[in-house]
């Protein structure tokens, strides 16, 4: 039995559970009140979805989409109305299959090593913390590298989380190069024929040349000692991120050419990340893991049918 | 952005130029769009519906005056309406008699309140303040040596006690260290948690109460989303803050998410981060916030940054150079630096109106400046005293010694000449005070397209 069917849905559901309400008791309040959806139904169903942040073009499609399929019958109950905005969030979830769905995937890559990236502030460090707990509970050994050199004491909080976690941990003492870590990590691995490398690196806002310049020498030196390392390259974006996120990914998929997933962050708050459905959908990035809480556990698999089916419930 | 808007109103807008008024039917299609470009911006969406019809009604039957399209008048009037929203009074930081004054800094996960507690340690202490920083954040793993990692870089004494976890103690205790170490202000950094978070919620009300903080801080994330309302009013019911400080404000988001805050709970932005170095903070202009919005670039703190950095001596200096016709490489290399000591070309050259639009999206290299200084740094005194000298095999010679192919060189070179008849255009007009000035690095940084 794998670890994650025995947390189930429970968690995120409890997380999503604010956003369920919003947004689905908005809805039903909505049908209930008007029994017919003519524009100004339409009006306020866009304003329920924009305040997912899933943003004004996403929005506007499905607005369209559920004008299209409502236009024969202007009568929707509840229900039906429900299952077709469930119905068309999961048709913009672009989906792709990647190498684990799970986290005692099979591969044939050893070690498989993942970059993680991100923003100041999204939850990077914690993120991995959890991940490392999760592949360490999974059966695979772990070693962290801890590559962000800038932010005071990120060293320790990534220690402690290693230590939580009973996973092994490379970092500076000295050095102030992320990436002679990453080199020093690889090898490290390397040699111990370590199952999966998760690479911390420091937040960093994507317009910042230099510091989207240092992440590419960290990939670069990686490369080195594994030529087609990072196997994966994992941003992490909160849930709280607004348009913005866009920009994110896009700048780090530039700099890093091409990322493999998004972590989605903080989903136990009111923030619904709907962000994440704009990002899926322009760039066919599929969101891996999503956080729902500060625990070590708080980390799940995403899949899209479920969140959906979370955020919007039956 | 600004221009995007105008533009597509102007065309959307057409057809009034026979009727000469803005009225009910031509509106509506272009306030669509100014909705999606507030949406855009992370405005919340009661706030947008809110503000389009006034902004309708503002518009409605004003005459399109012969001098500007219909567009810029509805770009002015949504403008103005926005700084109307945003405020203009840049707003202080509370004190009392007390010793401490107390300061509390509250927050969402990842919102930067640990960094701006230390920024605002040092902002203070510089303002000639006294200030002690609490670390009471006892769930974050490293907070509190963060914090003590931050404070000694800020000059700032840190109370922390790593064996209690009762916060209201640790805060209480560092008001007592404050009294006995003559510190008059207390910073108290407390740990990122959620609004619906009750448990944790009822931890900072209850410091709330038992100390009485001169001032609450609310930190949020600039890009924040739609989110930023529902947080910063949970936040606000429960604590009733007085200032909001708006983080990370160096990234390119627009930042629409201060302008709902400020909508829903009336409370002013007092600070921004606007960088990663503790000396990376400024008072919040409520005015140049609107532009950011709409997209227009920050001409204002461009300049007074400028301004700042600039050092006026070494420009005088220049200035007797150029006077003088005497422009060669070490002033060249001196110009550098100081346009170097202003921030990364990237952050510069976010804050000009259009200048992104006009490097299109093509990248603005920092390194490239590096690369450039080192070709001048390859030449002897004498060569860069006297350019001419610049022959082929010199300028094979500085490429081996800089490690730069020769084409570089001779790009370097021509950037120079292109500045040198800058210099010497800009000596003929120049009294036109720093605005003048601060268009060489604009054209500089055009070079430096990577």
């Amino acid at each position: 039995m794998s670890f994650l069917d025995k947390i189930g849905l429970k968690k995120l559901k409890d997380g999503l559970n604010k956003t369920k309400e919003n947004l689905v008791g908005k809805v039903n309040r909505l049908v209930n009140a008007r029994g017919v959806i003519d524009d100004d139904f339409l009006v306020e169903l866009e304003e329920i979805l924009l305040a997912s942040d899933i943003g004004f073009e996403t929005s506007e499609k499905l607005i369209e989409k559920i004008k299209e399929r409502t236009l024969t019958d202007k009568y929707v109950d509840q229900d039906e109305l429900n299952k077709l905005i469930n119905d068309e969030l999961k048709r913009v979830f672009y989906d792709t299959t990647s190498e684990f769905k799970t986290f005692d995937f099979k591969s044939e890559i050893k070690p498989f090593v993942i970059m993680v990236v991100g923003v100041n502030g999204v939850g990077k460090t914690t993120s991995i913390g959890k991940l490392a707990y999760n592949f360490k509970n999974a059966g695979k050994s772990v070693l962290i590298g801890s590559a962000d050199t800038f932010r005071a004491a990120a060293n320790d909080q990534l220690d402690i989380w290693a230590k939580r976690a009973g996973v092994e941990i490379i970092q500076s003492n000295s050095s102030s190069d992320p990436a002679s870590i990453a080199f020093d990590t690889i090898k490290s691995g390397l040699s111990k024929n370590t199952d999966v490398i998760i690479i911390d690196t420091a937040g960093r806002l994507h317009n910042k040349t230099h510091l989207m310049e240092e992440l590419k020498k960290i990939k670069r030196v990686m490369q080195k000692v594994i030529p087609d390392a990072p196997h994966e390259i994992f941003i992490v974006i909160d849930s709280t991120t607004g348009q913005n996120g866009l920009n994110q990914a896009k700048e780090f998929s530039n700099a890093l050419n091409g990322l493999t997933g998004i972590i989605l962050t903080k989903l136990d708050g009111t923030a619904k990340g709907g962000i994440v459905l704009k990002i899926n959908k322009e760039m066919k990035l599929p969101v891996r893991f999503i956080g729902v809480g500060e625990q070590i556990d708080d980390l799940q698999v995403f899949e899209s049918e479920k969140f959906v089916e979370a955020m919007f419930g039956k | 952005m600004l221009d995007d808007l105008t533009s597509k109103l102007d065309g959307v807008l057409k057809k009034i130029r026979g009727q000469g008024k803005i009225n009910d039917k031509n509106i509506d299609e272009s306030l669509r769009e100014v909705r999606r470009v507030l949406f855009d911006a992370d405005v919340n969406y009661k706030v947008v519906s809110k503000f389009i019809s006034d902004v309708k009604e503002k518009s409605l039957g004003q005459n399109v005056l012969t001098s500007i399209t219909p567009g810029q008048l509805i770009v002015k009037i949504i403008n103005d309406e926005l700084i109307k929203l945003m405020g203009s009074e840049k707003a202080e930081i509370k004190f009392s008699d007390r010793i401490p004054s107390v300061i509390m800094m509250v927050g969402l996960q990842g919102s930067g309140k640990t960094t701006f507690s230390a920024k605002l340690a040092k902002y203070l202490k510089a303002k000639g303040r006294n200030p002690l920083l609490a670390a009471c954040d006892v769930y974050r793993p490293a907070a509190i040596e963060q914090l003590k990692i931050l404070g000694k870089q800020a000059g700032v004494p840190v109370y922390s006690d790593l064996e209690e976890k009762d916060v209201l103690k640790i805060s209480r205790d560092a008001i007592q260290y404050a009294k006995e170490n003559a510190r008059d202000t207390l910073i108290i950094d407390t740990a990122g948690r959620l609004a619906i978070d009750d448990e944790m919620m009822n931890e900072v009300s209850k410091i709330k109460d038992a100390l009485q903080p001169e001032e609450i801080l609310f930190v949020v994330d600039s890009m924040t989303g739609q989110d930023a309302v529902n947080t910063a009013k949970a936040f606000h019911d429960k604590l009733n803050y007085d200032g909001v400080i708006l983080t990370k404000l160096d990234g390119d988001t627009r930042g629409g998410a201060a302008l709902s805050i400020k909508a829903v709970v009336n409370v002013p932005v007092k600070f921004a981060g606007i960088g990663e170095k503790l000396d990376a903070i400024e008072q919040f202009h409520p005015d140049r916030m609107a532009s950011r919005i709409l997209g227009m670039g920050d001409i204002v703190s461009f300049v007074e940054k400028a301004q700042t950095e600039f050092d006026m001596s070494e420009s005088g200096k220049l200035e007797e150079k150029l006077r003088k016709n005497k422009f060669d490489f070490n002033d060249f290399l001196s110009y550098m630096n100081q346009i170097k000591k202003m921030g990364s070309l990237s952050s510069l050259i976010s804050m000009i109106p259009g200048a992104n639009k006009m490097l299109k999206n093509q990248e603005v290299d920092d390194s490239a400046l590096t690369k450039v200084e080192s070709v001048i740094l390859s030449m002897t005194n004498k060569e860069r005293e006297n350019p001419n000298l610049l022959n082929g095999s010199r300028r094979r010679r500085i490429a081996d010694g800089s490690g730069n192919p020769i084409q570089q060189v001779n790009r370097v070179i021509k950037q120079f000449e292109d500045m040198q008849k800058m210099m010497k255009q800009f000596n003929r007009d120049k009294g036109r005070g720093l605005m003048k000035k601060m268009k060489l690095p604009a054209n500089l940084m055009k070079e430096f397209k990577a």
